[in-house]
């Protein structure tokens, strides 16, 4: 039987760079293969370059035996090839099932095609709407949308990149057992992840690559963590420490029966949130993503204002009315979830994108931009940081995604924040940028700073968190010890709260499981 | 009330050429194209159209031969944007002095005498109706056919497969090049439906409106028609009131004038201008609605990545 896909020494150079450097790969009819590595090591150009997104230099391709000639994303979904990007490819503007009849080559039937959306979507227990205007969609709810479009093809070679970083380990479960039910009727599927357990669990094999180049082969459950991470890494990683924290008498971000209407016809109501961060000690926020993080997110970091002051308190002073910088000044640093956009204005320097929130550092006189501070503040975040960029001079968006998380998390840090606020610090971040951004969360805590971190990845939130919260249909559990919980209560709760207040009965299963 | 009746048939027919033009550039922009050069291509259209009649070609051949020399005008704007991704701000206003000089250039011999205007036509039984016949069914076939074309495009655009291509193209070219459409393509089909659209707005104007030849007869209405599309968000029913709204002031104003009002005729020929933009500001208040209809892309150069 020839190989589903077969990659023979695909080369592709973009100016500067070697993307990918003579890579062979090949996957069998109903094999989970995995591709290993660190941002930048080229996985996302071979997709492409599978996905006929981008053609390669040199090399060829097989797809059941047959050269793919003449390349593009229209004779890969003609040959069965589907991909879930890692950015995902929607329309904004549109809804769920327009944007899936986009890529649906039957008749336009749209009340058909929802129907099966839905019945698809709730069979794999990702419900979506698929009436929704994806501008209204979490980040976790858009990479539902594209997983059931690619379901919806019923293809012969489904690409995952780093699906599960948004699901509850339940969905997670769930999808796993879908995918092998997939490989068992015959598809093949190449899973991008850098989750090695996850690979361990799910993957017959695996392609590990770094710099472009592949670095080893493995069976993965057949090998251990450690031999994949050096493969994938070059090294060991580094090992976290997390000492215990020593949190302060006064809280120094308190929230008090924050309730909050939705932000539009879609988002999530508050209910009664109530919940306190010590100073020294770091806070997790966990849920599966539309439960109301937005929501909170934009009233604790202050883009949404509340008419109740005294609904949240940053040390000690009333401050739910105040506006972002105002709350700024009471000494709170936020890393919004939305890198380029918000995090940072994509086509600045860092320089310039050093400015936007450290202006109080000194980086402004007399209202003027002092250049020569603003480049030296931005370089020493560089060098502290570990950032790889071409100096203060380099545009946001050149950044790689890891690099430009270390960027934006070092210039708050850099603020010497007494609240510190962080969603999804380590989204689509490589291994070795993750465990730093998480060690520099971790001993800007234990410098003293208060520390609320919302993310969708529990191994995160368990990793470094003293105390968990679970978000769900807008309401906060009370806190749970981190040593004293797992995850499946945690699990359990991101679909239901269960708070004794007699509501729990009608809460909608947000995951079914 | 034969005063009301002319007013309300004036406003109907100096609104067709603004309705043929803006809806044109409202599909050209929902693919992410902007073609600043309408007033260039109303011309050449304007020019081909007279041009046909006076060489004693019947009158729906020198309409298309009027529309054709619009997507002509458009096809090169189309090249210098779409396939060698000029600035396409440049590239509109080069087609717009371009149009404007070439048409110029055609009309040297076309005289100053008037020709037969474009007939109209008066609906059996129902043209007969009094008060509602004479507003409603006595008009040459082209304001008719630009009702229809808003029917048309409004479905395209809102209830059919292509029309969802092209307004996503107009979000992101990237991720519909990322999903397999041929967004070079659909681009210049939309850039040259704009030029049909425009040409059919400039034969219009000069076959049947004035019906005479006269440099640069557009007098701004090209622009006017761009304004309409900006302010009317990008919605196709906003573009038909805001031309019927342009129509009707241009009518009163010329009204006002007929009736001596006291007010300065300059004041009085910028009102149409005037309450056309401040309407349209107003509607176009609310931001949300606005960001979703606005083409995200608008204006970008695209090119396909390799």
């Amino acid at each position: 039987m020839p190989p589903r896909l077969e990659l023979r020494n695909i080369t592709k150079s973009y100016p500067g760079i070697i993307a990918n450097d003579d890579i062979s790969m090949s996957i069998m009819p109903g094999e989970i293969h995995a591709v290993l590595g660190e941002n930048g090591a080229g996985k996302s150009t071979l997709m492409k370059i599978i996905y006929g997104a981008a053609q390669a230099d040199s090399g060829e391709i097989f797809c059941d035996g047959k050269p793919v000639a003449a390349h593009t994303p229209a004779t890969s979904r003609a040959l069965g090839i589907e991909m879930v990007y890692q950015h995902f490819a929607l329309f904004e503007s549109v809804t769920v099932v327009e944007n899936i009849a986009l890529a649906v080559s039957s008749t336009f039937d749209l009340d058909a095609l929802a129907r099966q959306i839905t019945e698809l979507s709730n069979r794999y227990g990702m419900p979506i709407d698929p009436h929704r205007r994806v501008h209204d969609l979490s980040v976790g709810e858009r990479q539902r949308v594209e997983i059931v479009r690619c379901l919806l093809q019923a293809p012969k070679l489904l690409i995952l990149d780093e699906p599960t970083s948004v699901l509850t380990p339940q969905a997670v479960v769930k999808l796993f057992e879908t995918l092998r039910q997939l490989a068992s009727e015959g598809c093949s599927i190449v899973y991008i992840s850098h989750k090695l357990d996850e690979v361990q669990e799910l993957c017959d094999t695996a392609t590990v690559l770094r710099n472009g180049k592949v670095t080893g082969t493995a069976r993965p459950k057949e090998s251990t963590s450690a031999q994949l991470a050096r493969m994938m890494v070059g090294a060991e990683l580094p090992e976290m420490h997390v000492s215990p924290s020593v949190p302060s008498d006064k809280p120094v971000l308190e929230v008090r029966g924050l309730t909050a209407p939705a932000r539009d016809q879609y988002g999530v109501e508050l209910k009664n949130v109530s919940f306190e961060v010590r100073g020294g000690e770091i806070v997790g926020l966990a849920g599966v993503s539309g439960n109301g993080q937005a929501e909170l997110i934009s009233l604790l970091s202050g883009e949404r204002t509340h008419p109740n002051a005294l609904a949240i308190q940053i040390d000690g002073k009333a401050a739910a009315h105040l506006n972002a910088s105002e709350r700024r000044k009471l000494g709170m640093a936020f890393v919004p979830e939305e890198r380029l956009g918000r995090g940072a204005v994509p086509p600045h320097a860092l320089w310039q994108n050093a400015v936007l929130t450290a202006h109080r550092a000194g980086l402004v006189r007399n209202g003027l931009v002092d250049r020569k501070q603003a480049s030296s503040f931005a370089a020493g975040i560089i060098e502290r940081f570990k950032v790889k960029a071409n100096g203060p001079q380099s545009i946001a968006q050149s950044l790689s995604g890891g690099n430009l998380q270390k960027f934006i998390v070092g210039r708050e840090i850099a603020l010497e924040p007494k609240l510190f606020l962080v969603a999804q610090p380590t989204w689509g971040v490589d291994v070795g940028a993750a465990a730093f951004i998480r060690q520099t969360i971790v001993d800007l805590s234990r410098s003293g700073a208060a520390v609320l971190v919302i993310s969708e990845e529990l191994d995160e939130l368990f990793e470094i968190c003293d105390r968990l919260l679970v978000i769900c249909q807008g309401q906060v559990s009370p806190p749970l010890i981190r040593t004293k919980t797992n995850r499946e209560e945690i699990g359990l709760l991101m679909t239901r709260v269960d708070r004794g207040n007699g509501s729990n009965g009608r809460a909608e299963v947000a995951i079914q499981d | 009330m034969d005063l009301f009746i002319a007013i309300f048939t004036g406003t109907i027919i100096a609104a067709t050429p603004l309705i043929f033009a803006a809806l044109g550039e409202l599909v050209v922009e929902k693919s992410g194209v902007l073609n600043l050069g309408i007033e260039g291509m109303m011309l050449m259209g304007a020019a081909f159209a007279f041009w046909a009649v006076i060489a004693g070609l019947p009158m729906p051949v020198a309409i298309l031969a009027g529309a054709l020399g619009g997507a002509a005008a458009s096809l090169l704007f189309g090249v210098l944007a779409l396939t060698f991704l000029t600035n396409q701000y440049a590239a509109g206003l080069a087609l717009a002095i371009f149009g404007s000089g070439v048409s110029a250039f055609l009309g040297r011999n076309f005289g100053s005498a008037p020709i037969d205007a474009l007939k109209k036509i008066y609906i059996p039984y129902l043209s007969d109706i009094p008060v509602v016949g004479p507003m409603l069914f006595r008009f040459d076939p082209m304001v008719y056919f630009a009702i229809v074309m808003f029917f048309v495009i409004s479905w395209f655009l809102y209830r059919t497969k292509g029309g969802l291509v092209l307004r996503t193209i107009g979000e992101s070219p990237e991720t519909a090049h990322a999903i397999g459409y041929p967004v070079i393509r659909i681009r210049y089909l939309a850039v040259l439906f704009g030029g049909l659209m425009a040409g059919l707005a400039g034969a219009y104007l000069s076959v049947a409106y004035t019906p005479l030849w006269v440099e640069n007869m557009t007098a701004g209405k090209g622009w006017i028609s761009l304004a309409l599309v900006v302010f009317a968000t990008w919605r196709p029913l906003r573009v038909l009131l805001g031309a019927w709204l342009f129509g009707g002031m241009t009518i009163l104003q010329l009204q006002g004038q007929a009736l001596g009002i006291a007010v300065p005729s300059e004041l009085l020929s910028a009102l149409p201008y005037l309450a056309t933009i401040i309407v349209l500001v107003i509607i176009s208040q609310n931001r949300q609605m606005l960001a979703l209809h606005f083409p995200a892309s608008l204006a970008k150069p695209f090119r396909p990545a390799t």
